[in-house]
């Protein structure tokens, strides 16, 4: 099986307030249509390590390849290019945008991508809304709608341009159990029926011991 | 419609009242620059026409000289003198060759030799002193426009009458005086003659009207006691009259007499205009700033509130160039629309102040609309519109997302 994620050596200090390693020659890889979660104390740079997966951190030293392209020393928008066509993000707060409606907020990505017509994004976009059961809010503004809701509109939008990868930072973080126990079986479906690779951040056990391969961090380090 | 502008479209709409505030912001400012700067092309249209009634765009004249040391020489005692006027007569030598000269050269349009003096116009006892002017009757109506003021009699006789004048207005009626008249004067060299009115204008200048005349180029010369080719001054008008003094210097050299624009001769005058346009131009460059810096403002806010939407947007693959364009957009749409009510605005402005009658030598208020300004106007709001949208947008471009996620 490919390897849809690699990373070699990386390392990340912070200086502010003073120089610390916040991670310690991380190298591991990621193979296609597998359920990856990051799990480890607050601190151990689990999260940080995410950012760095996702291509907006460039500052780091080693090396990240995503679908064997090395991303390292591109630039920013090269890398912008790169998130818009392979990746999709969850993150633990939906992030929608408040003004536009819930089909609006899943089409913007695949509308930036621009290689679909307009009608034929709203289509799929329709399509991944009703897969998640939210075809009967499409059209209400994002802000109307319950946290659950909201969060399975951000997973329509992370899924819209059918990304190779889905990064998740605390995807459930927000949720009750029973909307979580829904996110959890979205995201797994996905891993299985259509092969997408999935890396999520979690604090959340029951979540984490779930999917496929957990990551622990410990001090910036990955624990064997 | 391309996603950056859709969504630049949202937030103009969605943020409507703030969106409403800078777009009148931008109104306003525009529609007084534009009032305000075409007014200043009225007034200076105006001043200008009724000045070029009385003075040409250059006259060449022999200035006067004044007496120089009988010896100059360094190592010499100089010989004490008494510096004086040197007593020459103003006279021009062979004028017709340098009428000649000048009305070969492109930029002039007519040139007219004259005889200035001083005069009084004898009423029985009484005395008006005065100015006449004697100059070739037609050359004369094509450089001042006479036949244009003239309320009574015909300009055109002063060709045909060998002594014949023409009077302004305020002589006429304080001499009692109406055409066909007789009218004595006595020059400044003592010459009495008496001349027949064959017309009287206005200028609506009361100095001009109270003591100028107008005499035929050979009348003049007699009052002078000077032969037929004696001329004081040449007047020369261009096609354009801003150009007057860059031919000033030219034609001193030239003809080796004064050559004198029209703003070199009455610099008070041009100083009193150029004050008003400084003052016009920062008055209402200003309000276009300051509705600059409205819309400055409220994209700062928008781009504060939308931080969130911004890292959201770079995260899944916007590029910085898109935000930039984004908030661009929203605020050359608040810039376009303030620009085009404003220019609507100033064109009401102008039409309603066409019509109000000020009165004096000025009649109804001097504004029109002026393309040229309303051009400069749109090119300048645009760019302060454009600049008060980049500044915040290139901000909002630099947000790096992961700050804003991991709070």
């Amino acid at each position: 099986m490919m390897n849809v994620l690699s990373v070699n050596n990386i390392r990340k200090s912070f200086y502010d307030p003073i120089e610390f390693e916040v991670l310690k020659s991380i190298s591991f890889d990621v193979k296609r249509g597998e359920f990856l979660t990051l799990v480890g104390k607050s601190g151990s740079g689990k999260s940080t390590l995410l950012y760095l997966l996702s291509t907006m951190d460039t500052d780091y030293k080693g090396e990240l390849l995503v679908d064997g392209e090395l991303l390292t020393g591109k630039s920013l928008d090269d890398l912008a290019r790169i998130r818009n066509e392979k990746i999709g993000f969850i993150f633990q707060f939906h992030y929608l945008l408040a003004e536009f409606t819930c089909l609006k907020n899943v089409m913007i990505p695949a509308l930036r991508l621009g290689k679909y017509s307009k009608e034929e994004i709203e289509f799929k976009a329709m399509q991944k809304l009703d897969a998640l059961g939210l075809a009967d809010q499409a059209l209400k503004p994002a802000s109307k709608l319950s946290g659950g809701q909201q969060q399975r509109v951000a997973i329509a939008r992370a899924l819209i341009n059918d990304p190779l990868i889905i990064m998740g930072d605390e995807p459930t973080g927000n949720l009750d159990t029973k909307n979580t126990d829904i996110v959890f079986n979205i995201l797994k479906d996905l891993t299985h029926t259509s092969g997408q690779t999935i890396i999520a951040v979690t604090h959340d056990m029951d979540f984490a011991r779930a999917s496929d391969r957990t990551i622990e961090m410990v001090d910036g380090k990955i624990r064997d | 419609m391309n996603i950056n502008s859709d969504i630049a479209k949202t937030y103009t709409v969605s943020g409507r009242k703030q969106t409403m505030v800078a777009i009148l912001g931008v109104l306003l400012g525009m529609a007084v620059y534009m009032f305000m700067n075409s007014m200043n092309e009225g007034f200076n249209r105006t001043s200008n026409e009724s000045f070029f009634k009385s003075t040409p765009h250059l006259r060449v004249y022999s200035d006067d000289k004044i007496s120089a040391p009988l010896q100059e020489l360094s190592d010499a005692e100089m010989i004490i003198i008494n510096p004086k006027i040197v007593p020459n007569t103003a006279k021009i030598n062979d004028p017709q060759a340098i009428a000649n000269v000048l009305m070969k050269q492109s930029e002039v349009k007519v040139v007219v030799p004259q005889v200035a003096m001083n005069v009084f116009y004898n009423n029985g006892k009484s005395q008006i002193s005065g100015k006449t002017v004697g100059f070739e009757p037609a050359k004369g109506n094509e450089m001042f426009n006479i036949k244009s003021f003239m309320v009574q009699g015909d300009f055109d006789n002063l060709s045909s009458v060998s002594n014949g004048i023409v009077i302004g207005a305020g002589i006429a009626a304080k001499m009692n005086l109406e055409t066909g008249d007789n009218l004595s004067i006595t020059s400044s060299r003592g010459v009495n003659r008496v001349l027949k009115i064959v017309g009287i204008f206005q200028t609506n200048n009361s100095v001009e009207d109270k003591t100028k005349s107008y005499v035929s180029l050979s009348t003049a010369q007699q009052l002078m006691k000077e032969s037929n080719a004696f001329v004081s001054d040449i007047n020369v008008n261009f096609f354009e009259f801003n150009k007057a003094k860059d031919f000033a210097a030219k034609y001193s050299d030239m003809f080796g007499y004064k050559a004198e624009d029209w703003q070199a001769a009455n610099e008070s005058y041009m100083a009193a205009s150029r004050m008003r346009a400084i003052v016009i131009t920062f008055v209402s460059l200003t309000l276009l700033l300051v509705s600059g810096f409205g819309i400055y403002n409220i994209l700062n806010m928008t781009v504060s509130q939308k931080i969130n939407d911004i890292a959201i947007l770079k995260a899944m693959g916007f590029r910085g160039n898109d935000v930039v364009r984004i908030f661009v957009t929203q605020a050359m749409t608040v810039g376009v629309i303030g620009v085009a009510l404003g220019i609507t605005l100033a064109i009401v402005l102008i039409n309603i102040m066409k019509h109000v009658y000020v009165g004096g030598d000025i009649g109804y208020f001097p504004i029109r609309f002026e393309p040229m300004i309303f051009l400069r106007g749109t090119i300048i709001g645009l760019f302060i519109t454009f600049m008060a949208g980049y500044i915040p947008a290139r901000k909002a471009a630099r947000v790096d997302p992961v700050s804003i996620f991991r709070k």
